[in-house]
């Protein structure tokens, strides 16, 4: 028997969950980004700045959730810079907006918490997004597990 | 830390100020606080020269860079790994400050079959970043990831997992898909290679599926749900979700496992997790994706899986009530992420009221919470719970609340989605209030948002008009608050409306004569203001406030400020007036002619002036009226204006957009324009065909036609139709006579289901067309419409058609084309029953079909001499019928003509010596004989009666032509 609603929403995560994570300061300098949907050059290009466009503008008193396209925006602002991730419409916005934050937080163990660093560090951190997401999905979430992973690979440097 | 990445550009300019760091976070836990005091990395100058400042600076000194990359990259003497790396990291830099980078890939490759992970690593990164899917690189590529992944070193194994993983191109899922699923469920491999091969393998699959090969490994990844280790589980459920949402019977074994999963996780205690405990709460990703999972699934039908996914769900909505663990925001938001999710679940199952309407209230609770982000998650998944039948009434309790955030949330996408929610919980007890709130939000209504409340306004009042007139006024609202945004569906669906219920004619065409008054009118009313009187401005002419000419002035004191669309619409509306009133015929003449018309300099509106003037002057005032009447009904179809919102809405489906698009073609031809009714009507009465001469030949036997011997006269479209038919629906006598003398319209019509007509007959053959209507926004299911001639009467018409998709989307139209033949003359009318499913419930719906033996009438004019010989002729006492009866509608002179023409028989002038009387004269066409027809209709105003005398040569003809024309007065 096919149920109510059945299909409805099945058919919704067929593309990937996350399709980007961006992390771009005021200014609308990219800081890393992070692709996970085939885009050509000009095209990412002009996603950076909607993105920008789109997320500069909101003020404390706005969501962490601005609807993008066809996506959405789930974005949480740290001093000057703003991490974005996008998803599909559907997705659990308060799961993505914790993602964010845990993945600043490791961050923070690696030092890689300022503007700069972000820049120096970008293999590291581009580390610490792999273990964290992968393929667009969620791939770790524990902190002491991913702690460990690093301090592991930084051993080997 | 590696030192040429902390200083890719050893040079040293004066020290530039460093940027404050992140003052991180308020929210940021104590031991990440305390470790950020160790960073204190030494940034050199030069990075900032590079950050900034200056663009020219920057470009001139990465030029200089990339020409001393280029040639170590050349020189002789070869690089060792150490060099290599350093080089191509800092062309991996380059590349992400913005700049190009066409060299280096070779050297990238290179360092994939370095033995030290620091060059492996950049080798990977540089690859995924820069490498695009078709290089001709990718065998070299593929060569050492290859390798790495024999390598059984986790850590490479690792890299090569997430290089495949970013670019996942065909090549990559051509070489690795078969070898992938080996190294996910092998017994030996860590687990954080197997979750890295889990997200690896779904990456490819969501490619290049068919280079994934199903097998053993299926099932072993099912099992993987079951793993010890929380990052696996993790990485796991995306892969099942996703293989399962295509393959959903051969990973169904996987929601029980995901219900245990769960239950286990949200039933722990809160430290029991350790390591993916987040803020006090247990897994919260985990548990989203497990939910999510069970999303693919309807509701389990193991009553002992059912149960424990129920106690699940319940512990979660428990959790909710209880009070935090923590007053970090963190905390909130992963309890709250599970919590949504839970109640995404419940509304997908749609099968438990309890925690339908317990999620109801708990979202109930958020929208008032001071955690903007709360309230606009709560607004948004009440909208999904409002469609639910068994939390509908709940969330309605919730509009006071709703309403409020319309008019004080500070963001426009809350607002936005309050806008959304009213709109999903309107119902027909709630409408008139959400519309009228709706309305006056529009007034201040950010300018993003408002199109999409326009279209929402216009549908509400549509769906859920009990009164017309309020309709009316809703729509002449929306124009005046927000005329700008009102779209031509908008004002094309109230003129349909109107010119498709008689009853709200004479109060629109009021409406929109006073709101014509304001000095300053949007020009979409005067649209409607001129259309709509050019069609029933003579309901209101009777009053000297509204009389012909000062509706004539009134329009053209806009004319000249009008577009030319709009211009071009009022002449058409100008020479309607000339038919409707023949008083302002020279007014309307004066300004056809004047040169600012007829000398436009556009071309369109010159043309209408031009012809609209010498119609007004040549044409008799029949040929007038039958060129100018009143507009005939528009097919029933679904609104265009909701596909309009369904297109305006996100990401829709192919089929709405081409529904739409073809909606909206429709719409550029069909649009309501006051254009001449159709150039067939002139021509229909034809006075050289005096074929009264057949009827007026040998009588036709008095006995039962002979059969025509076509048989299927059961029109039965469907074997597996019901056999019950239901009584005739009430009221359905009252429409079916409305039809006898007209062809198309509505039918019938109840809270779900509307059926139009629309015919068109010639001779003795016909077609018509049946548009059925689903109110609702459910579909129907089974819908079976079957049409039945009795005994007596299928021997005499013939009925075909073609099944129709027995299933109607809600909101959608479908169409049904039956074509009939009338084999000989008959009484009875054919049955419309119409079988299908709604929700749980069996509906059953039948009406008369209103195929009427006058449908088969051609005119016939003639003189008066003529008539009366043929009048003659027929004095047989069997060939005369005559009834004389009360009037039952206002005995209108020109209402009375229109029905007799509308009858089907040609209207004779002057041949009745009496003038007050009717006479009329044509021919029934049948496939065996002709019949001819003579009536005449005596009204005495008097005594407000009639008396109607018809003569043919066949009594059953006259008995039934009689008795037809005698309730239409």
């Amino acid at each position: 028997v096919r149920l109510k609603g059945q299909g409805k929403r099945c058919k919704r995560s067929e593309g990937l969950e996350i399709r980007f994570i961006l992390i771009q300061n005021r200014a609308g300098k990219t800081r890393l980004a992070k692709w996970y949907m085939q885009f050509d050059d000009d095209e990412k290009q002009k996603l950076i700045e909607e993105v920008h466009a789109v997320v500069t503008v909101r003020d404390a008193k706005h969501t962490n959730f601005v609807e993008f396209r066809n996506f959405k925006i789930i974005y949480r602002r740290y001093a000057g810079l703003y991490f974005c991730i996008c998803v599909d419409v559907n997705d659990n916005n308060l799961a993505y907006l914790e993602a964010i934050h845990n993945f600043v937080v490791l961050n923070e163990y690696f030092h890689n918490v300022c503007e700069l660093d972000l820049v120096f560090n970008f293999y590291k951190v581009y580390t610490v997004v792999d273990e964290m997401f992968l393929a667009g999905e969620i791939r770790e979430t524990s902190q002491t597990k991913v702690l460990k992973q690093l301090l592991m690979l930084q051993s080997l440097e | 830390m590696c030192a040429c990445v902390a200083a890719p550009f050893a040079v040293t300019t004066t020290s530039v100020p460093r940027t404050g760091s992140l003052p991180v976070l308020p929210e940021t836990t104590t031991e990440a606080a305390a470790l950020r005091t160790r960073k204190s990395v030494k940034i050199k100058a030069p990075f900032c020269y590079f950050l900034g400042k200056s663009k020219e600076a920057e470009i001139k000194r990465i030029n200089k860079e990339l020409a001393n990359i280029r040639s170590k990259f050349k020189g002789d003497k070869a690089l060792d790994g150490y060099s290599k790396k350093k080089y191509v990291c800092k062309l991996l830099f380059i590349f992400l400050l913005g700049h190009d980078i066409d060299f280096g890939h070779m050297e990238a490759v290179n360092l994939l079959s370095s033995n030290r992970y620091t060059e492996k690593q950049i080798g990977y990164l540089f690859i995924s970043v820069l490498v695009n899917s078709n290089s001709e690189l990718i065998r070299l590529i593929n060569n050492a990831i290859k390798n790495d992944l024999a390598s059984r070193n986790p850590t490479f194994m690792g890299l090569a997992l997430h290089c495949v993983a970013s670019v996942g191109s065909r090549e990559m899922a051509e070489a690795f898909a078969g070898e992938i699923p080996r190294v996910l469920v092998a017994g030996d491999t860590m687990d954080s290679v197997k979750q890295s091969a889990a997200l690896c393998l779904l990456r490819l699959y969501r490619t290049s599926s068919d280079l994934v090969p199903m097998g053993d490994w299926t099932s072993r990844v099912v099992h993987l749900l079951n793993d010890q280790h929380l990052g696996v589980v993790t990485a796991a459920t995306s892969l099942i979700t996703t293989l399962a949402q295509k393959n959903p019977e051969e990973f169904k074994t996987s929601v029980s496992l995901a219900v245990s999963r769960l239950s286990r996780i949200v039933t722990s205690a809160s430290t029991d997790l350790q390591d993916y405990t987040y803020y006090f709460v247990p897994a919260p990703w985990l548990s989203v994706k497990l939910l999510r999972l069970l999303q693919c699934y309807p509701p389990p039908e193991d009553p002992a899986v059912r149960g424990r996914l129920t106690e699940c769900l319940e512990t979660i909505l428990n959790k909710a009530q209880e009070p935090p663990k923590s007053k970090k925001v963190q905390h909130s938001n992963a309890k709250n992420a599970v919590l949504f999710e839970a109640i995404s679940l419940i509304i997908h199952h749609d099968s438990e009221p309890n925690l339908l309407v317990r999620a109801c209230n708990q979202l109930g609770q958020f929208l008032q919470h001071r955690e903007t982000n709360l309230r606009y998650l709560a607004l948004e998944s009440m909208c999904t719970l409002a469609s639910s039948e068994f939390s509908h009434e709940a969330v309605k309790t919730h509009i006071e609340t709703v309403i409020n955030a319309l008019k004080t949330e500070r963001d426009v996408s809350v607002r936005q989605r309050a806008v959304d929610l009213l709109y999903a919980m309107c119902d027909r007890s709630n409408a008139p209030q959400i519309v009228a709130e709706m309305l006056s939000y529009l007034e201040t209504a950010d300018y993003s948002i408002r199109e999409e409340i326009v279209l929402k306004v216009a549908i509400l009042a549509e769906k859920y008009a009990v009164d017309y007139t309020w309709y009316v006024d809703t729509i002449l609202n929306l124009i005046r608050i927000a005329g700008d945004y009102v779209s031509e569906e908008v004002w094309y669906r109230v003129i349909q409306i109107v010119v498709n219920r008689d009853d709200v004619q004479g109060y629109a065409a009021k409406t929109v004569f006073e709101a014509l008054q304001a000095p300053a009118c949007h020009e979409n009313l005067v649209k409607v203001g001129g259309y709509i009187l050019g069609e029933f401005g003579n309901l209101i002419a009777g009053d000297p406030r509204s009389s012909p000419l000062i509706q004539f002035n009134l329009l053209h004191s806009k004319f000249h400020l009008c577009s030319v669309p709009t211009r071009a619409l009022l002449l058409s509306t100008y020479i309607k007036f000339v038919n409707l009133f023949p008083e302002v015929k020279p007014t309307i003449q004066d300004v056809l002619r004047s040169d600012s018309q007829l000398r436009n300099a556009d071309v369109e509106l010159q043309q209408r002036a031009v012809e609209y003037l010498r119609l007004s002057t040549v044409a008799s005032t029949d040929i007038l009226a039958t060129v100018l009447e009143e507009m005939p009904p528009f097919p029933e179809r679904e609104s265009s204006i909701l596909a309009k919102l369904k297109k305006k809405k996100g990401p829709s489906t192919v089929t709405d957009l081409e529904d739409a698009k073809r909606e909206r073609s429709v719409d550029v031809n069909g649009g309501p324009e006051p254009a001449p009714a159709s150039t067939s009507a002139m021509s229909t009465p034809s006075p050289s065909a005096d074929l009264l001469g057949l009827g007026a030949a040998p009588p036709a036997p008095a006995g039962p036609p002979p059969s025509s011997g076509s048989g299927g006269l059961l029109v039965d479209v469907f074997s597996d139709s019901a056999s019950a038919v239901a009584p005739l629906a009430p009221g359905s006598e009252d429409n079916f006579a409305r039809f006898v003398c007209k062809n198309n319209g509505v039918l019938f019509e109840n809270q779900l289901l509307q059926i139009g007509l629309k015919s068109e007959f010639r001779q003795n053959l016909g077609r018509m067309f049946i548009f059925y209507g689903n109110k609702t926004s459910t579909q129907f299911l089974n819908f079976t419409p079957t049409l039945i001639c009795s005994d007596d009467l299928q021997p005499h018409l013939n009925l075909q058609t073609k099944p129709v998709d027995p299933t109607v989307e809600g909101g959608a139209q479908v169409q049904q084309v039956v074509n009939i033949e009338c084999v000989s003359d008959f009484t009875e009318a054919p049955v419309l029953s119409i079988q299908f499913r709604y929700g749980g419930t069996f509906q059953n719906v039948s009406v008369q079909l209103p195929i009427t033996l006058n449908k088969f009438f051609q005119p016939t004019e003639m003189a008066s001499q003529d008539f009366f010989q043929r009048w003659k002729q027929l004095s047989n006492p069997q060939q005369e019928v005559q009834n004389i009866f009360k009037a039952k509608h206002p005995m209108d002179t020109e209402v009375t003509k229109a029905k007799i023409i509308g009858f089907g028989s040609a209207l004779l002038e002057e041949v009745d010596p009496n003038p007050a009387n009717f006479v009329g004269a044509g021919i029934i066409h049948t496939k065996t004989t002709q019949i001819g027809c003579l009536l005449r209709l005596e009204p005495n105003l008097q005594a407000q009666m009639y008396r109607l005398t018809l003569r043919t040569s066949k009594e059953a003809v006259s008995q039934r032509l009689c008795e037809l024309l005698s309730a239409q007065f």
